[in-house]
């Protein structure tokens, strides 16, 4: 293009003010774009660190979370002996029977109390998550009533200091450490030994079994050997599956609400584009018509104008984006809808959310000055002359 | 920047030309029947009252409008059967402008303004730097090249102008109104440059005026006068 | 008067750049309206609550069941009227994306603790005689078609297995408040169902539903009724009906916290582009202003007449808006996503919100273009030719 790039950075250089408002308009709706974006990806990145494939999450066939579900200890054993599950150095199974409960704690401000899923996990539990690391204190000790909370129960909600203890099911539970879970769902759960916990809540079966598989190939057989069964009415998936599965309704809530907000704030952006090209254009008429007299094309005039809105939503852009990187810092903790339990997860900014986000800004930019540049780049010159 | 030896004295070549605007559904004729000659060389004020056409003359000869009728044959090609494409590269090679009003882009410094034309040709980086340090320093103002428009007086401006419309050596310059935005002294200088740029180097000048100080300045005078050729005067 | 009339043929002089900026004023009133609906929707069952009810739930967490017979002692605390129960279902029908409340309820006392349900009694009759009878809410029958008579099959996630149940009764609500997107079925079919193949989790009920005699008591007769079960198995918490409903709201907090933001930054956003085109608008008139100084016009009037502007301006985006909001909301109540909601309605603090923000953009819009077009020179106005 032969009109040369200065000639249209220093013309939104000049129109300061206008050009502040109609960036900051669209930096808005860029930085509402992205934090939807981030809020979805740090939503997945929780939910996809919560387990891993190797593992296989098994519940009661219907139920579609462990709170729900329940697994006779005969069942449980079945499953522990099957011939695709794993087994340590010791030759002891690698297999987890758990048994959640909710428990309501009060999050620090609020008088309302908030659903905590509190695990009881079997001793190989840990071992089966080994991106569960004990951060502060230690772990319960086996036989024990002792129990330890995920880093985000920890941060958000009172009384979770370690030394501090919770009542429930008539016994006073002592918290002797603080564990994290590499910012996976399990950094919002409390655990306990699933024997003691079966024994206050006078449970009879668990709730889900996790077991280790010895190749991550295996997976198949195993939920078929589970389905050919009739003793065994179970459903069978893959940890992490399982997890994100949990998610999906939250998910899919955050990224239709996310979608309609954006296109309904790109309107916005877009229409003030559009009235600061016109105006441009409008304020130009003179110099359009001299360069078509000069000798440049209808096409370059175009892109010259077109350059310039595409100019001022990739300013929007990034401006939107520099603000958003600092929702990285922040947690939100909220209500689950399908496991009815606090789940905290973060904003992630990930490249492709950076290259969604300019690429959303320039398409605005795109939109809303291609009308005004279309109308330049049509002038009669000897109109647009009489009119300077 | 030498004159070019002519194959025939006649630069601009006008036969019948006809301009009819429509407004809605009136025929507005604003010129009718133009026939004229214009040699090489020349320097030739165009001139009448307001309404007689000579600007639309101007801009046909430009090649910013196109004739409803007629011929317009420059330097031996008719221009009214030219493309919108075609014409403005001609415009480019063969034409230099200058306005009433100066018509510089304010956000371009006086060199970068005098550079523009220069843009559309195949001319590297240093080859135009040169190109436009010549001319700035024709019109004397090669120590003013950074500055601004705005921060350029009217003269000044109109002087920039001239730098720009003679930088890609046209054959032709056109000019409309060109002191009428002037006081008395900055207006006799830019005479002047013209009728130095006519006589020194063979510049073919067209020029509406409707100041008689300027049109003394031209070697011949054509009158308009509702869309007709009046009379001649050398 | 000739202030309004320059100032409405000023609006529709620039007509592109005026359809432009009201389309957006519409867009924000329009997505502002929407957006505080949605809060609204979520504080739902927290409005159609009644202060002389209560909930009494197990104190760890409302997954926990409690006795059955709980009821019998709650009956003799002092204050209580009536003592009903209610189980949260959560059945599938056909596809999970079709979810709405079902509680397995009392049907000997529980519909009538709640006077905005309006039932026709022959259909109340019917529903307490059929064991595997329904009675469903309005906005849900007209959802999926239902009549009396069709037989609903609902699949069991709490409580498994594939159960059909008929519709005996229709109930409307007793205004637009009232929840009519809800599912009654009798507790004891499931629970004679459970206790066979459950043995150990029959006779427990997810939460009882009490009516007291007197509002102001509501307090003390909580507490009593939760004295009356400290350390026992199952202890328990009593809340008024209202608190229960703020508690779902409150476990969804960041959400709905982060809508409400969303919705003002919206009117934000609209007021940047306002404001830019009052300002190019103003800048582009700077002669003409300075003439109406030259004829006699003080300042103040030329100032106002820009304000007036951007106030017809915000007007008529703010009517148009406001109009389109109610057909909107419809839509959105209808699609799947809008299911979601139990009731979902345009309230007149929401309105009243959105001509507030129009207003405020209005002004924030006009106040720099308005202030310096007052203050421009003569001079200077004059010498700025087009």
């Amino acid at each position: 293009m032969k009109i040369p790039f200065s000639y249209i950075f220093r013309n939104l250089w000049t129109r300061k003010l206008t050009t502040a408002l109609t960036a900051s308009g669209m930096a808005l709706v860029v930085f509402v774009f992205a934090a939807v974006l981030m809020l979805d990806a740090g939503l997945k990145q929780t939910m996809g660190g919560t387990g891993s494939l190797d593992n296989v999450v098994a519940i009661r066939a219907g139920s579609e979370t462990e709170i729900q579900s329940g697994v006779s200890r005969d069942q449980a054993s079945l499953v522990e002996s099957m011939p695709q599950v794993a087994r340590n150095k010791d030759g002891k199974v690698m297999a987890s029977k758990e048994s959640l409960v909710l428990i309501s704690l009060f999050k620090t401000g609020q008088d309302k109390g908030s659903n905590i899923v509190t695990r009881g996990v079997s001793p190989m539990g840990l071992t089966l998550r080994p991106q569960v690391k004990i951060k502060t204190g230690r772990m319960f000790k086996t036989g024990s009533s002792e129990i330890v909370v995920g880093r985000n129960v920890h941060a958000d909600f009172d009384g979770t200091q370690i030394g501090q203890s919770i009542r429930f099911a008539q016994r006073e539970w002592t918290i002797v450490g603080v564990f994290d879970a590499g910012g996976s769902a399990f950094d919002s759960e409390i655990w306990g030994d699933v024997t003691q916990l079966m024994q206050a809540f006078r449970r009879n079966g668990f709730s889900s079994i996790i077991v280790k598989l010895t190749n991550s190939d295996n997976y198949d057989s195993l939920v078929k050997d589970i389905k050919a069964d009739v003793r065994l009415t179970l459903d069978a998936k893959r940890e992490q599956i399982f997890y994100e599965d949990q998610s999906r309704a939250l998910s899919t809530f955050i990224s239709i609400l996310g979608s309609v907000l954006s296109v309904i704030f790109s309107i916005g952006a877009i229409i003030g584009a559009a009235i600061t090209m016109y105006s441009s254009v409008a304020m130009r008429t003179g110099e359009i018509g001299t360069l078509r007299a000069l000798g440049f094309r209808r096409p370059s005039i175009l892109v010259a104008f077109l350059s310039e809105s595409l100019l001022l939503g990739l300013v929007g852009g990034l401006m939107g984006l520099f603000f958003a990187t600092f929702l990285q810092a922040i947690t939100i903790s909220t209500l689950n809808f399908q496991s009815f339990s606090q789940l905290a997860f973060s904003f992630a900014l990930t490249p492709k959310i950076v290259i969604q986000t300019i690429l959303f800004s320039l398409l605005m930019g795109f939109i809303g000055g291609f009308l005004p540049a279309m109308r330049a780049a049509r002038m009669k010159i000897v109109d647009s002359l009489r009119a300077a | 920047m030498s004159a070019q030896l002519a194959n025939s004295p006649v630069l601009v070549e006008i036969k019948n030309l006809v301009k009819t605007y429509t407004r809605g559904d009136q025929d507005v004729p604003v010129l009718r029947d133009i026939s004229l000659n214009i040699l090489r060389g020349d320097f030739i004020s165009l001139m009448g009252p307001s309404g007689s056409g000579k600007s639309t003359l101007l801009n046909l000869i430009a090649g910013i409008d196109k004739p409803t009728a007629g011929i317009l044959r420059i330097d031996g090609e008719d221009i009214s059967k030219l493309s919108e494409g075609d014409l403005a590269d001609w415009r480019a090679s063969n034409i230099g402008f200058i306005f009433q009003f100066y018509n510089l882009m304010p956000v371009l410094t006086a060199f970068e303004n005098v550079e523009l034309p220069l843009l559309l040709t195949n001319l590297n980086k240093s080859q135009r730097r040169e190109r436009v340090h010549l001319t700035l320093n024709m019109v004397g103002l090669e120590d003013r090249m950074d500055h601004y428009p705005n921060e350029l007086s009217g003269g000044q401006q109109q002087r920039v102008a001239i730098a720009r419309a003679v930088v890609t050596d046209p054959t032709i310059l056109v000019c409309d109104e060109p002191t009428g935005d002037l006081d008395k002294q900055s207006a006799t200088d830019v005479l002047n440059m013209l009728k130095e740029l006519n006589s020194a180097l063979g510049k073919t000048i067209i020029m509406v005026t409707h100041d008689a100080h300027a049109a003394e300045a031209a070697k011949r005078m054509v009158h308009l006068e509702k869309g007709e050729l009046i009379d001649e005067v050398n | 008067m000739y202030y309004f009339k320059l100032i409405f043929k000023n609006v529709f002089r620039a007509k592109l750049r005026t359809a432009l900026t009201v389309t957006g004023l519409v867009v924000a009133i329009v997505a502002f309206g929407l957006l505080q609906t949605v809060v609204d929707a979520w504080y739902a069952g927290a409005n159609a609550s009644s202060g002389t009810r209560l909930v009494t739930r197990n104190a760890i967490s409302l997954v926990f069941p409690m006795p059955v017979y709980y009821r019998e002692r709650m009956r003799s605390v002092e204050g209580v009227k009536t003592v009903s129960y209610s189980q949260w279902f959560g059945g599938i029908y056909k596809e999970p994306k079709n979810f709405f409340p079902q509680f397995a309820i009392d049907h000997t006392n529980y519909l009538e603790m709640f006077p905005e349900f309006i039932i026709k009694s022959e259909e109340l009759v019917a529903f307490k005689r059929d064991r595997q009878g329904a009675m469903v809410g309005r906005k849900l029958a007209d959802q999926f078609g239902w009549k009396v008579g069709d037989t609903i099959p609902i699949r069991g996630t709490i409580f498994q297995g594939n159960w059909q149940f008929t519709i005996r009764g229709i109930f409307d609500g007793k205004d637009e408040s009232t929840i009519t997107r809800q599912f009654f079925m009798q507790w004891d079919y499931i629970n004679e169902d459970i206790k066979r193949r459950f043995p150990r989790r029959g006779d427990n009920i997810g939460a009882f539903n009490i009516e007291i005699k007197d509002a102001s008591r509501a307090a003390e007769v909580s507490k009593e009724i939760d004295n009356l079960f400290r350390n026992s198995l199952a202890e328990t918490l009593t809340e008024t009906e209202k608190a229960f409903q703020l508690g779902f709201v409150a476990q969804s907090e960041a959400i709905v916290v982060a809508i409400r933001t969303v919705s003002f930054v919206v009117i934000f956003i609209i007021m940047a582009v306002v404001a830019n085109t009052m300002a190019m608008t103003a800048r582009e008139r700077i002669a003409e202003y300075a003439t109406l100084k030259v004829l006699g016009f003080s300042p103040f009037y030329v100032g106002a007449l820009i304000f007036g502007e951007a106030m017809v301006l915000a007007l008529m985006g703010a009517l148009i808006g406001i109009l389109l909001t109610f057909p909107m909301a419809q839509g959105f109540a209808s699609s799947p996503a809008g299911a979601a909601f139990a009731v979902f309605a345009v309230t007149p603090s929401t309105v009243q919100l959105q001509i507030i923000c129009a207003f405020v953009v209005g002004i924030v819009a006009a106040i720099v273009p308005s202030i310096r077009s007052a203050r421009v020179k003569i001079v200077d106005g004059l010498r700025h030719v087009g």
